[in-house]
């Protein structure tokens, strides 16, 4: 398991290293001027020394060199300074933003929080919802709840989050006035009546999300199920005498969680992906929407960090889900 | 007369009755395993009429898509309300000639829903129709043909690994421009849209058919087609495509819906059409800003997108039973 681990681990640098490139060329290949936006009155010499300045003047494979340099080796300084207050980054170059002329990864920190507790919480509040419908419908397929939850699911993947992102504002934050229409990112916790706020404005953005991956996952849970349910050992294990909660509960369902585990690990980047529309919908100020914005910008530093990022995000959680199938079956050997 | 004997006999009197019936073709058997699916009929009657009504509607309807009032007329004619609104609302304004109301520029919803309808499923049917190429032929090169399936595979897997959205979204505002330039502001982003979305969902296609290929090509039939001397390329389109269509076809009806959704969220971030072509994305964008004043007119066009959507799933999913045979006749 362990060399399989680490042969995955090696495998995916190339892989990561060849999406970099792909980022980088679709970002070059693009016929666009970063200085576009800058006023004609300003003469061409000094157009030059901007472009320079924005560390435009070497050719395509020096600065996709630079900025690798500057992703892997330091951005990690960076946060290991963070983190000790050592100074092995002091006077390191870092990828700079044009917008904001900062640190994009600085940026990136800051907005992450609100992503992950949207995200986070609505893939959560998904599991929990997803899990139960996914085991009962299978226990009594074909019945008017697996029915419901069948058409439940099948509306979950067709109405896309714009959509009902806007219904659910038209109709609680419009109507009934229930829940805020705008995620507040300043509010801070700190009594029982910030609390209940941040509770009412995170309802929303969480709802949509989950609709859609309750959708996925109950589904998933089901088919599982019902591999499970008509098994040797299901039936070896009804006549042994065992009650029927045991026989579901523990029997059954352990079985069938292998591969709805590793779906759950596959889910989550593309989760991030998503969150992009929702978070634009309820204008809530994270990684997504930050994205968005670099790009109406051409914003390129940001763009191709966050974008690489994302990237990561999809390789890493692979790699999760393989080897949390090879750990939770003891069936599948790689090696 | 015991248990097993009745079986036989009844065994004897069924294959008695199979060989009286007559012949029936193949299409008839998934006809009739289609029909039986209640959810895949609903959806294709409602995926027809959806697409009758897009298509045919602006032929028959009276107002004109693009028709912006000016003067007088403006005034009179904007901020129309739909006419069932006359329900709860008596005193709201609304004419009987515009059924779903008017925006804030004057337009007809109605005339308009119709026309985004043509672009977003010719969006869909067309970035369909270009996916589905890329991953047949992907996928059949790389079944077939054994030396190019672990570049081709490991390029599949990359593209999986690509961040989709955020790349689809960068390469839209890019290459907007030059494109633009070249073909003309509508044309140019029709055809950077489908491509894009055809770049990137090619894929699953890619993977199913490529397994199918890789069973079809261990065939008794392939083999007696190979040992007379049929070409590789006869081979592919004689024998092995027709066995692999069923596969193609449902993920060509699952594409149109993914392909719609994408164009959708697309023009909903801004990153789509122009706002003077619009489609069901785009006008649920434009939409988003008065919603709390009129939202009718964000509930209409995405109520279309879902309802497309659904309909194109069941079918799918109808089409998926009825396709496979070892699910047809249970």
């Amino acid at each position: 398991m362990l060399t399989f681990t680490v042969r995955r681990l090696i495998l995916a640098v190339p892989t990561l290293l060849f999406i970099s490139l792909v980022i980088f060329l679709l970002l070059e290949l693009a016929p666009g001027d970063p200085m576009a936006q800058v006023p004609l009155t300003v003469p061409p010499e000094v157009k030059e020394k901007m472009r320079l300045a924005l560390g435009l003047g070497e050719p395509a494979p020096i600065r996709f060199w630079k900025w690798l340099v500057q992703f892997f080796w330091i951005e990690p300084q960076v946060l290991v300074d963070h983190v000790f207050g050592t100074s092995f980054s002091e006077g390191d170059l870092r990828v700079i933003s044009w917008q904001t002329r900062s640190p994009v990864m600085d940026i990136v920190v800051q907005r992450l929080p609100q992503t992950l507790s949207v995200v986070g919480t609505a893939y959560i509040v998904a599991i929990l919802i997803a899990l139960p419908i996914g085991i009962y419908s299978a226990y009594r397929q074909y019945s008017w709840f697996d029915q419901l939850g069948t058409f439940v699911s099948m509306v979950g993947f067709s109405v896309p989050p714009f959509f009902s992102g806007v219904l659910v504002i038209v109709i609680f934050s419009v109507q009934l006035g229930w829940f805020p229409s705008i995620y507040d990112t300043t509010l801070k916790v700190t009594d029982w009546d910030s609390f209940v706020k941040q509770l009412q404005q995170m309802v929303m953005p969480v709802m949509v999300l989950a609709l859609q991956i309750t959708a996925q996952l109950s589904r998933f849970m089901r088919a599982s199920m019902l591999d499970n349910l008509n098994q040797d050992y299901v039936r070896t294990a009804r006549a042994k005498g065992i009650g029927e909660y045991t026989v579901v509960m523990v029997h059954v369902l352990r079985n069938s969680m292998i591969p709805v585990v590793t779906v759950i690990a596959l889910g989550i980047p593309s989760i991030f992906g998503g969150a992009i529309i929702t978070e634009q919908v309820f204008k809530v100020n994270g990684i997504g929407q930050l994205l968005i914005g670099a790009i109406q910008a051409n914003d390129l530093p940001m763009v191709q960090t966050l974008t690489f990022i994302f990237a990561v995000l999809i390789v890493l959680f692979n790699l999760i889900a393989d080897v949390l199938y090879g750990i939770l079956d003891p069936r599948i050997r790689y090696d | 007369m015991t248990d097993a004997a009745k079986d036989t006999k009844l065994q004897h009197s069924s294959a008695q009755t199979e060989l009286a019936a007559p012949p029936r073709s193949q299409w008839r058997d998934i006809w009739d395993q289609f029909k039986s699916h209640r959810g895949a009929l609903f959806g294709s009657c409602l995926f027809f009429i959806i697409v009758l009504g897009v298509v045919v509607g602006p032929f028959v309807y009276w107002n004109d898509a693009t028709f912006v009032p000016t003067g007088r007329d403006f005034i009179k004619l904007r901020d129309m309300r739909p006419i069932y609104h006359a329900l709860w609302d008596g005193s709201a304004k609304m004419n009987w000639a515009y059924p779903l109301g008017t925006d804030n520029l004057g337009r007809d919803t109605l005339a308009r829903l119709m026309f985004g309808g043509r672009v977003s499923l010719a969006v869909g049917l067309a970035a369909m129709i270009l996916a589905l190429l890329l991953g047949s032929l992907i996928g059949v090169l790389a079944g077939y043909f054994r030396k190019l399936d672990g570049l081709l595979m490991r390029m599949t897997d990359l593209f999986l690994a690509l961040p989709l959205l955020p790349m689809i979204l960068v390469a839209a505002v890019l290459f907007r421009e030059a494109l633009s330039k070249a073909i003309g502001p509508e044309g140019g982003v029709f055809v950077l849209i489908v491509c894009l979305i055809g770049i990137t969902s090619w894929m699953p296609t890619a993977r199913i058919v490529r397994g199918d290929v890789l069973a079809i090509k261990e065939r008794e039939f392939v083999l007696a087609a190979r040992s007379i001397g049929t070409k590789p390329g006869n081979i592919i389109t004689r024998h092995i495509l027709p066995n692999v269509m069923s596969p193609i076809m449902v993920s060509a009806t699952l594409g149109i819906a993914t392909a719609i959704i994408t164009e959708s969220a697309l023009s909903f971030l801004g990153f789509g059409f122009p706002p003077d072509f619009p489609t069901w994305g785009r006008l649920l964008n434009d939409a988003v800003d008065r919603m709390t004043l009129f939202p009718e007119r964000v509930v209409w066009p995405g109520i279309l997108i879902s309802l497309t959507v659904l309909s194109v799933n069941y079918l799918g999913d109808g089409l998926r039973d009825a396709l496979d045979p070892r699910i047809r006749g249970r």
